[in-house]
C-alpha cells in the first residue's frame, strides 16, 4: 500500500537535530478498503459520512465499515482484503512522498498574479500597469497563438507537489508532519502517495 | 483550542519556559557548539518583544554591552536554549519596547514591577 488520504490541518515548525523545519500537519487515514476492482485495484475510503444512499450503503455493509466521505481507486496487489484499514504506519520518517490536493481558488486573476508577468511602470505617464501587453503579431498569422498566457480563472485545480519528506509520523493519532507547503486550504482533502514507486 | 495547537503539543510539552513579560530582565543560557565541544553562553538583557504563539513564537532580548546595543531573537522552543532565568521584573506600558533603541543610560531604565502575579493565578 502506498496511498493514503487525509485532511490538511495547517503549517507549523518543528525542530530536528539541525534546526527548525517548516512542516505541514496532515491528519491522514485510517482509510478502510471498501471494495476490490479486479486483481490490481481497490477502492479506499476516508472521512465520516452521516448517511449513505442505498446503493452505497449496501457496499459499505458488505465491507463491514462505516460510511465514508471520500472514495479513491488505487492500484495494489492481492495482499489487502476488503475491510482492512490503511494507516500512517505505511510511511516511515524520512521517506519521500508526493502530495496531491485541490489548490485554493483565486477566481478571475490577471496575468501578473496568474503567470508572473512583470507589469509596467507605475508612474511617469506610462499608462501601462498590469495589462498583458501585446498578445500576437499582425495579419500573419492573424490569430492568437494557442497556449498564450492570458488572464483567467486561477487556482481550484488539482496540484501535485512531489518529493516531500516526511519529518515525523505519529501513528497513535494518525498524524503526518510533511516538510514544506502542500496545496489547498486547511481542512482540504489531500492524497499522499509514496514518491517514485509504482503503486503497490 | 486550535487544531494546530493540538498537534504542536508533542513538541511543546517538555520545554519549561519561565513566565516572563515584556520589560523583564532575563538571562538566556544558550548552548553553543564549537566543533565537538559544547559550551554555555549567557545572553543577559531586557525582553523587548514577544510574538507569535505555539511552536513558532519567539521573543527578542536587548542588551547593551560596552555602550553598543545588540538584540537577539530567540524562538521559545529552540532546543539550544538550556534555560531561562528571570533576573528582575519590569513595569512597562507597551507591548513592544522599541523606544529603548533610541535611548541609553538613565533614560533607558525600566521601572521595577513589585506586584508580581504568576500566570497561573491570573488565569484561574
Amino acid at each position: 500500500m502506498s496511498v493514503l488520504m487525509g485532511y490538511k490541518v495547517g503549517m507549523t515548525q518543528i525542530y530536528d537535530g539541525s534546526g527548525a523545519v517548516p512542516v505541514t500537519v496532515v491528519e491522514a487515514g485510517p482509510c478502510p478498503v471498501v471494495r476490490r476492482v479486479g486483481d490490481s485495484e481497490v477502492v479506499i475510503g476516508f472521512g465520516i459520512k452521516k448517511s449513505a444512499n442505498k446503493p452505497m450503503s449496501g457496499i459499505f455493509k458488505k465491507a463491514k465499515i462505516k460510511p465514508v466521505r471520500f472514495l479513491k481507486q488505487i492500484k495494489t496487489d492481492l495482499s489487502v482484503n476488503i475491510g482492512d484499514k490503511i494507516t500512517t504506519e505505511i510511511f516511515q520518517e524520512g521517506e519521500k512522498v508526493d502530495v496531491t490536493a485541490v489548490s485554493k481558488g483565486r477566481g478571475a486573476a490577471g496575468v501578473i498574479k496568474r503567470h508572473g508577468f512583470h507589469g509596467g511602470p507605475g508612474g511617469h505617464g506610462s499608462m501601462f500597469h498590469r495589462a498583458p501587453g501585446s498578445i500576437g503579431n499582425c495579419e500573419f498569422p492573424g490569430r492568437v497563438v494557442k497556449g498564450r498566457k492570458l488572464p483567467g480563472h486561477m487556482g481550484n485545480q488539482n496540484v501535485t507537489v512531489k518529493n516531500l519528506k516526511i519529518v515525523k509520523v505519529i501513528n497513535e493519532s494518525n498524524i503526518l508532519y510533511i516538510k514544506g507547503a502542500i496545496p489547498g486550504a486547511p481542512g482540504a482533502l489531500v492524497t499522499i502517495k509514496k514518491h517514485g514507486k509504482k503503486n503497490v | 483550542m486550535n487544531k494546530i495547537d493540538i498537534y504542536e503539543k508533542p513538541f511543546t510539552g517538555e520545554n519549561q519556559i519561565p513566565d516572563f513579560r515584556v520589560g523583564d530582565s532575563i538571562k538566556v543560557y544558550l548552548k553553543i557548539k564549537e566543533g565537538n565541544k559544547e559550551r554555555i553562553q549567557v545572553y543577559d538583557g531586557v525582553v523587548i518583544r514577544k510574538r507569535g504563539h505555539g511552536l513558532s513564537s519567539s521573543f527578542t532580548v536587548r542588551k547593551t554591552s560596552y555602550g553598543i546595543g545588540s538584540e537577539k531573537i530567540f524562538p521559545f522552543f529552540c532546543p539550544s536554549i538550556e534555560k531561562i532565568e528571570v533576573s528582575s521584573r519590569g513595569k512597562v506600558r507597551r507591548a513592544r519596547l522599541y523606544y529603548l533603541r533610541e535611548r541609553s543610560g538613565k533614560s533607558a531604565r525600566i521601572k521595577k514591577r513589585t506586584t508580581i502575579r504568576s500566570k497561573k493565578s491570573t488565569e484561574s
